[in-house]
């Protein structure tokens, strides 16, 4: 159906991105096609050592699954920063994705992840989290092309995440937010993952920063230190909502806490 | 296109029908196309929560989905939580009680996420409210009474 159209036309799931953006006349799909009732894309299923998200799995089924707090808890908590219940009522996590707002939350939890994103339409193909986030509101989903699947691979033994960000009320898209997950054993970190959000064109991994972390002790020295690094490594944009100088305050103060986080005992951990 | 489509539904407990254009807002329909006019439109991005109605079971952002959508669906409005008789529904007079209102602009969109709180939620915490009603925004009562009464009617579910 989309593939008949001039190219404006848009997918509608839970429309809680999509249709604001219309509302402002910001955005003027010449059609929206509606996929709610295609109830196979509606699921959250366990493959192995991979959970499955289809593309109508909706944010409160999502945060609320035993199967996702037990097998990839950093997800579900990262949800307590994604907008409000009755928005997540309806939103989606492929939707989210697509939609692609710098700030938004999930993208640099899924990226700490390492998903896969499972595209449908004129050129079928799977796209690494690493190479989905392109720009503001751009994803390597193309015209006539729809996200069927998210998956995302279970936390292994050892590895702990933890989401955390700055925003002007609590459900509001990020000034900052840092997602970090990585494994440690004895003690030590290793294949870190550190993505952040709000800061910049789009969502990212702060590369640098995980691989000094590699072979380091998980303590509050490596914490702050790390924190510094990555403050002194990015190149934060500036806006209405915060200059680039507090943006880069913030990467420090919520690295150096969502490392912290990780390291102690009450990091969400999957033993 | 902007052809009328007809859109049937169950509204409050009764089958409706109404003609509508594609593009035509459930906020829009329920106000100007039932003439329900409860549910309020405030901000238009799903933000401050006025428009919230429940639907299918669950509470949306009626200014954030197609009248469309709602095809042979079940929705519930404010004007919904009124008993047969005509009576206020005991959280609606918790409401009154607690001086949980002023202007009343934010008051049908709290409701129904009240509401839906209650029933997800019957031995909610004053804190699980707090976080409930988050995403409805008020600019009269500091939302102090509208937790009092949330909570007494979660204490006192007869009223």
């Amino acid at each position: 159906m989309m593939a008949s159209d001039d190219g404006s036309a848009k997918v509608l799931a839970g429309g809680q991105s999509l249709v604001p953006m219309m509302n402002f006349r910001m955005a003027s799909p010449s059609r929206l096609v509606d996929i709610n009732a295609i109830t196979e894309l509606d699921y959250i299923k366990a493959d192995g050592n991979a959970i499955r998200i289809g593309a109508l799995a909706r944010h409160n089924q999502i945060l609320g699954s035993d199967l996702v707090r037990e097998r990839c808890g950093v997800l579900a908590q990262a949800y307590g920063h994604v907008a409000h219940h009755t928005v997540r009522n309806r939103g989606t996590l492929a939707g989210n994705s697509c939609h692609a707002d710098p700030a938004s939350e999930m993208p640099a939890v899924l990226l700490t992840l390492d998903a896969t994103f499972h595209i449908d339409g004129s050129n079928p193909r799977s796209v690494a989290a690493s190479d989905f986030f392109l720009g503001m509101y751009t994803t390597a989903v193309g015209g006539n092309e729809y996200l069927r699947e998210i998956e995302i691979p279970m936390l292994a033994a050892g590895r702990r995440g933890y989401f955390d960000e700055i925003s002007m009320r609590q459900g509001d898209f990020a000034i900052c937010g840092v997602a970090a997950v990585m494994t440690i054993r004895n003690g030590v970190c290793s294949n870190a993952r550190i993505a952040y959000c709000g800061i910049a064109e789009h969502q990212f991994r702060l590369t640098e920063a995980e691989q000094w972390l590699e072979g380091r002790a998980a303590n509050a020295a490596t914490a702050l230190a790390c924190a510094d690094l990555a403050a002194s490594s990015v190149q934060p944009g500036g806006d209405v909502k915060a200059s680039s100088e507090y943006r880069r305050h913030l990467v420090r103060v919520l690295t150096g806490r969502v490392l912290e986080t990780v390291f102690n005992e009450s990091g969400l951990e999957r033993t | 296109m902007s052809e009328k489509l007809l859109v049937s539904l169950e509204v409050n407990g009764e089958v409706v029908e109404h003609e509508t254009e594609p593009r035509t807002l459930l906020s829009t329909f329920i106000r100007d196309g039932l003439g329900l006019t409860g549910t309020h439109v405030g901000c238009e991005h799903g933000i401050c929560g006025a428009c919230t109605v429940v639907l299918n079971g669950v509470t949306v952002r009626s200014c954030l989905t197609f009248a469309v959508q709602a095809n042979g669906g079940k929705l519930k409005t404010v004007e919904g939580l009124l008993r047969r008789d005509g009576s206020l529904h005991p959280l609606q007079k918790k409401f009154a009680e607690h001086h949980a209102l002023q202007c009343g602009f934010c008051t049908p969109g709290m409701l129904m996420t009240c509401e839906e709180i209650c029933r997800n939620k019957p031995a909610a915490t004053r804190e699980e409210i707090r976080e409930g009603i988050s995403g409805n925004l008020c600019r009269c009562t500091g939302y102090q009474t509208i937790v009092n009464a949330v909570a007494d009617y979660l204490e006192n579910p007869h009223g």
